[in-house]
């Protein structure tokens, strides 16, 4: 559910849904809403991207169980590019909207400051006493200046580095995860140990999966990335950003990278045949990692803490009521229930979407995974998420992300400079801005 | 028309009855649909993209259209992005029509003979045009893939090392124009094959009493013959090309076309300006320059066409 993994998703199934999407999208308005309000009873529809495991956890089924008048219509598309385009139509044609959207973290600063009035004010439901429930960084990004709250948090993406501990048993390297984090307490170190696995692993191995993604990880580390707290565009001038590119491209010319494109089908089959050894892991990466590399990589992953001392945050989710919904107050309920403690203890356990309920961020501290060597992912993910900073949230986040790991795609594939796929990027966030 | 003022007198043409009138109208009554359709579908939107051209619109923010008169599209010449999109649309376009043309006309000639199985081969040439681009599309991205496709298996067989189908600037254009031609050749193929029919076959006869071989008998009978299908199916796929799109989306799922923008034609840099960054406005001049482009094309395309034929008629 991370906004990156959505815009870079090259898959092409995806890029089929996007096609379908798009033009459903557009004729989709008018066929407002569904509900069948007989009697008292509702039909909710909710309409997600990716997976937020509500149905998978039965969530819907046991809210059904204590309020029997609500029923549920649940519709979602996997990639988050696509649903945010649909969304756009729709809002802007004043159709077809749930009762329920769920709006990703780097969508959020784009609700709350270009999107405020197609919104309900979830503090008129009295969304206000729910403050205390959740970390507070979470709660305060889908606030507006003049103190309304859009969105309700699931979840947060902590960072973490999973690794194949098969792999590192051949290269020579220990597969203690308490004695990875030493070795690894800064990036260098990091790469460092990549460059001892490269040299025993030769060219059908590598020690990551893409520069692109350990772009994301090292910058998702960082309180202010393309933008300042005013508002302002910075990312040309932050050295964190810098850093974070320099690093990556240092990865490239050291051969550390397996190449492979996020969420493209190469990377995903790139699970089970093992063409890296370390890779990038917000909590809900987990889930993900299970799904791709199946029952066949069972015990043979692990998960460590995140080199470069503070963990960081990549993706996690809200749930928002478009204005205009005949339901809001029971949508409100529901969106409540949904992202209140026991809800999202269950989430994390089910699919490894990390709460930001802060009494289930204590109720889950204990929980290891047996997937991944029995690993506390409770707690590996919880200080990370304690730890994390912050960050400033910008309108458009998203595409200069994508812009930059574009980039760093060509200096890794295709053997551009740095400078120039550096002016690259700039051209592209200068038209993805413009 | 009022039928109960006729009083009519003997010298005069009787008036039309309301048959006969209705009859004189029915022929614009027929097309009325059409042209109502068109007026709704066709030229609204043509008209209200010019005037949304004119203006920065965003997705996020539609009632906000702020005035730019031409900026829109001297910032669309301005962007190394949209010249490099206008390659690529080339560049594929001749990659991807020249050699199903080509191969479209050997094979409609092959077709032409008394085969058996005649009707068997001619559906099959229509099968990939039934397919949908999205799963023709995937499957040929399947089959390109870097580390596990099949083509660069077969590659690796005879020697050549694994070829990047999708980040090299040639290699993805040849992909890309590979799927374009594995669609579209046998529905030319049958074009022609039609053509072919309508050529008289006592023209054949005369040319082998004359002692032509086969091959001259399609240089010199077949192919002048052709020679309207031929400019119908050039124009038709000059088309085509200036808006290819899906296979360019769908190859890699990436709005940009690729990392570097390497096979982004020009309908996929109008789909990332207007539904990749919600630029609505930007959308649109692309959407009229590409209008223009492609109206410019057809007339070069004809009036090629039509000195050639006034030479040949001069002879």
């Amino acid at each position: 559910m991370s906004i990156s993994r959505a815009a870079r998703q090259a898959t092409l199934r995806l890029g089929a849904v996007a096609l379908a999407g798009t033009l459903l999208a557009a004729c989709g308005s008018g066929s407002s809403d569904s509900s069948a309000q007989n009697g008292g009873k509702v039909t909710l529809t909710v309409d997600l991207f990716g997976t937020f495991g509500f149905k998978e956890a039965g969530l819907y089924a046991e809210y059904h169980k204590l309020h029997p008048n609500i029923t549920f219509k649940e519709s979602s598309t996997e990639n988050e590019a696509d649903y945010w385009k649909a969304l756009q139509t729709r809002l802007a044609g004043g159709g077809g909207l749930a009762d329920v959207q769920g709006i990703e973290v780097g969508r959020i600063a784009s609700v709350t400051q270009q999107q405020a009035d197609k919104f309900e004010d979830l503090n008129s439901y009295g969304a206000k006493s729910l403050k205390n429930d959740y970390s507070a960084a979470k709660w305060n990004a889908a606030g507006t200046p003049d103190g309304r709250t859009l969105g309700l948090g699931t979840d947060v993406g902590p960072e973490a580095i999973c690794y194949r501990t098969d792999l590192f048993m051949k290269a020579g390297l220990p597969t203690d995860r308490d004695e990875l984090a030493k070795k690894w307490a800064t990036w260098d170190d990091y790469l460092a140990l990549g460059k001892q696995y490269q040299a025993k692993a030769g060219s059908s191995s590598h020690w990551m999966d893409s520069i692109g993604s350990l772009y994301s990880l090292i910058v998702g580390q960082q309180k202010e990335r393309y933008y300042d707290a005013s508002g302002k565009l910075i990312y040309k001038d932050n050295p964190a950003v810098k850093t974070a590119w320099d690093t990556s491209v240092k990865a490239a010319q050291d051969g550390l990278s397996a190449k492979l494109a996020q969420w493209t089908p190469a990377w995903n089959q790139a699970f089970s045949s093992g063409s890296f050894a370390t890779i990038g892991c917000p909590a809900w990466m987990l889930g993900y990692i299970k799904g791709q590399a199946g029952s066949a990589g069972n015990g043979t992953w692990d998960v460590a803490p995140l080199p470069g001392g503070a963990a960081g945050n990549w993706g996690g989710s809200y749930l928002a009521i478009p204005k205009g919904s005949p339901h809001a107050k029971e949508a409100y309920a529901l969106i409540k229930w949904l992202t209140a403690g026991p809800q999202q203890e269950k989430l994390f356990k089910k699919q490894g979407s990390f709460p930001s309920n802060t009494a289930a961020i204590k109720a889950v501290s204990g929980v290891t995974d047996p997937y991944f060597s029995n690993a506390p992912v409770g707690e590996i993910f919880g200080k990370a998420a304690e730890s994390a900073p912050v960050q400033v949230l910008g309108v458009h986040d998203n595409d200069v992300n994508v812009q930059i790991t574009n980039a760093l795609g060509e200096v890794e594939r295709k053997g551009t400079s740095s400078a120039t796929a550096w002016s690259h990027a700039d051209k592209g966030v200068e038209n993805a801005v413009g | 028309m009022t039928l109960t003022a006729s009083a009519p007198r003997r010298t005069a043409r009787p008036p039309a009855t309301l048959r006969q009138r209705l009859a004189r109208l029915s022929p614009y009554a027929y097309v009325t649909p059409f042209f109502a359709l068109f007026a709704a579908f066709g030229l609204f939107p043509l008209i209200y993209t010019a005037y949304v051209s004119l203006y920065r619109v965003e997705l996020q923010t539609p009632d906000q259209m702020e005035w730019r008169g031409l900026d829109n599209y001297t910032a669309l010449f301005g962007d190394d992005n949209f010249w490099t999109a206008l390659r690529n649309t080339f560049t594929i376009g001749v990659i991807s029509t020249v050699p199903q043309l080509l191969m479209a006309l050997g094979l409609a000639h092959l077709l032409n003979y008394k085969l058996r199985g005649r009707t068997f081969f001619r559906v099959t040439m229509l099968l990939p045009y039934a397919t949908s681009v999205a799963a023709a599309t995937l499957v040929f991205a399947q089959l390109f893939g870097r580390d596990f496709g099949l083509i660069n298996y077969l590659l690796h067989l005879v020697g050549i090392g694994p070829v990047d189908w999708q980040s090299g600037t040639v290699a993805s254009q040849i992909a890309v124009s590979t799927i374009v031609t594995w669609r579209w050749t046998g529905y030319n193929t049958l074009i022609y094959l039609a053509g072919m029919q309508a050529i008289p076959s006592d023209l054949y006869e005369a040319a082998e009493l004359d002692g032509a071989s086969r091959w001259r008998q399609f240089l010199h009978v077949t192919l002048p013959g052709l020679r309207p299908t031929i400019l119908f199916t050039i124009v038709v796929s000059t088309i085509g090309a200036t808006q290819l799109f899906g296979e360019p989306l769908l190859f890699e799922g990436s709005i940009s076309g690729g990392i570097s923008h390497q096979y982004q034609t020009l309908g996929l840099y109008m789909y990332e300006q207007g539904w990749g960054f919600f630029h609505l406005g930007r959308a649109a001049a692309i959407a009229w320059v590409m209008f223009v482009l492609i109206v410019l094309l057809v007339l070069v395309n004809t009036a090629v066409a039509r000195r050639r034929s006034g030479k040949e008629n001069q002879r």
